[in-house]
């Protein structure tokens, strides 16, 4: 049984406060507390509204109940700074509120806090943030992963309920398997970005990090749907997905990518024998060849960096932030290689070109998914790497979201689930599971039977 | 393509981006290029002759919207200049460009 209330998830939260068991203003000082023994060391808050919860009571009877959610401060807040972990925006308060965290708003929930990223969301470490690494609360050796590394180690470390990321490629699923907690992120255009710090406008996309695949649907349920302030935002109907816990996924086809890929010898056989937990469920679970993911580093590469150097133009400390002069090594390099990439004469070589190995990507899966309802893989190529592991490897992210970047680039939706824990380090692996573009109720079924048939995340342990 | 990346090159693009580099940066960048450069070189082993491109995974097209104010969208003149560093009267106060 849990001691502190921070410890909650979401929806033991939830309950709890609807039939009096615990205050809200009970959670409130459980969590400040706790922020107050640990952040410092695990570096995971930038900036922390001390009056959110004052009125947080009032919220009861919504369906966030007045709850604290921390967010990746890349998204517009205008309780609190919006740094992005860049010194340009250091001071930046923005005049209005991003969509998400407006909706967590109007269903109740209260930004208290807002969480470490890689500078701008380049990265999947933290370790280029602009006011210092997060540390990874499994293991404080190794690093959290990234860009939503603060919001996932918030969440692994109990520091937060439950947390909001971005994901451009890998960014809430990656730092989700490395502080193994879940990380769902939404089919594109699912979740609107207005209000969210740019980064490639083609591919980020906002979703929650939670302790279980629950928490992580009744998020999702909150912040997605239709938004005219974003364009490339989907009219789709969003589906309750909390329905789609708790099902019986024998009979479902799911299919297995990647395992076979160099470099990944030394954790193949722990996947082996997970995914067999799902065959056990009766899934009919098939390995399959599928466009080799090394093609998608440098499609994301080339889109990243093109639609970086676009998206970052308008930071020239004239109407906020600072000048250009103040930008981090790798947004330096990013912004000026995608110039380079955009320049006369390279944009066919190079960008045209990419977007055309795209077409190739989600040509492929729309293939796969002719004859499976999901497909599942490593998140990451390994466990957690070491603090500094960033230090002069210029394609140190692409490499750590390798497997991550081919659903990214064409835009399907992806969560990973704690999968293995090492007794030696303490550090997770996570199971990747895509499913066609805003199937996400599919990869839920799966990710949601997964981790109550094991025994890996860590809250559902103690239950 | 990519083995002709030298620093001249490099500081052209930095002019370009209007990102202020040192010499000791440009060479540093100059390394990071060649490296990224040699990784995203791959995508000519691939034939893409009778593929098209993929520029909006969703295939959205054309989103309008009636051209139409709608006032709680907008900035107050104050919150519109609240976090620019140099003001004058109400307006950005921005770089000289142009010389007498």
């Amino acid at each position: 049984m849990t001691n502190s209330l921070n410890q909650l998830t979401l929806k033991q939260a939830l309950n709890k406060i609807d039939s009096n068991e615990i205050s809200i203003n009970e959670v409130y000082q459980d969590l400040e507390k706790e922020i107050s023994v640990n952040n410092s060391s695990l570096n995971i808050y930038l900036n922390i509204d001390k009056k959110a919860g004052k009125d947080a009571s009032q919220a009861k009877n919504k369906p966030l109940k007045g709850l604290p959610i921390a967010v990746k401060d890349n998204f517009c807040t205008t309780n609190l700074p919006t740094t992005a972990s860049s010194k340009n925006l250091e001071t930046f308060i923005p005049p209005q509120e991003s969509t998400v965290t407006k909706k967590i708003k109007e269903a109740g929930g209260v930004v208290f806090g807002k969480t470490n990223l890689d500078a701008w969301a380049h990265g999947s470490s933290t370790e280029t943030s602009a006011f210092g690494r997060t540390l990874n609360p499994r293991n404080k050796n190794h690093l959290p992963g990234g860009s939503s590394g603060g919001s996932a180690a918030a969440v692994a470390s109990d520091l937060a309920i439950v947390s909001i990321g971005s994901e451009t490629a890998g960014s809430i699923r990656q730092p989700s398997a490395w502080c193994g907690v879940v990380g769902l992120k939404p089919t594109y255009g699912r979740v609107s970005r207005f209000g969210v710090v740019s980064m490639a406008s083609s591919t980020d996309s906002p979703g929650p990090i939670a302790k279980t695949v629950e928490d992580a649907t009744i998020v999702f349920n909150h912040i997605a749907g239709h938004d005219p302030r974003d364009a490339t935002s989907s009219q789709n109907q969003v589906p309750d997905l909390t329905k789609f816990l708790n099902q019986d996924i024998s009979g479902m086809k799911i299919g297995v990518l990647y395992l076979d890929i160099p470099g990944l010898e030394k954790i193949k056989t722990i996947y082996e024998s997970q995914i067999k937990v799902l065959e056990d469920l009766g899934a009919r679970v098939e390995f399959v060849k599928a466009l080799n993911p090394r093609y998608a580093i440098s499609v994301y590469t080339v889109v990243q960096r093109a639609e970086v150097s676009s998206n970052l133009a308008r930071y020239d400390g004239i109407r906020y932030g600072l000048d250009r002069s103040h930008f981090g090594d790798e947004a330096k390099r990013r912004i000026m290689l995608g110039t380079y990439t955009l320049s006369k004469g390279y944009a066919d070589k190079y960008y045209n070109l990419a977007q055309k190995v795209r077409t190739l990507f989600i040509d492929d899966f729309n293939k796969l998914f002719e004859k499976y309802d999901v497909l599942v893989s490593p998140t990451s190529p390994g466990y957690a790497k070491k603090v500094g592991a960033t230090e002069g490897e210029a394609m140190f992210g692409e490499l750590e979201d390798m497997l991550l970047e081919p659903s990214s680039i064409a835009g399907l939706p992806g969560i990973s689930v704690p999968c293995y824990r090492d007794p030696s380090t303490n550090l997770y692996l996570g199971l990747n599971i895509v499913a066609p573009m805003f199937r996400e109720d599919l990869m839920v079924k799966v990710a949601d039977a997964f981790e109550k048939n094991t025994s890996w995340n860590s809250w559902r342990s103690h239950e | 393509m990519s083995n002709k990346i030298n620093q001249s090159i490099v500081k052209h693009i930095a002019k370009l981006a209007q990102i202020p580099i040192s010499d000791d940066e440009s060479e540093k960048l100059t390394t990071a290029f060649l490296e990224t450069l040699a990784v995203i070189d791959e995508l000519q082993e691939i034939d893409t002759s009778t593929t098209e491109p993929t520029h909006q995974v969703t295939g959205l097209k054309n989103v309008l919207r009636d051209d139409v104010v709608i006032e709680e969208q907008m900035f107050l003149q104050k919150e519109a200049l609240s976090n620019a560093k140099h003001t004058h009267q109400g307006f950005f106060v921005v770089p000289k460009i142009l010389e007498k």
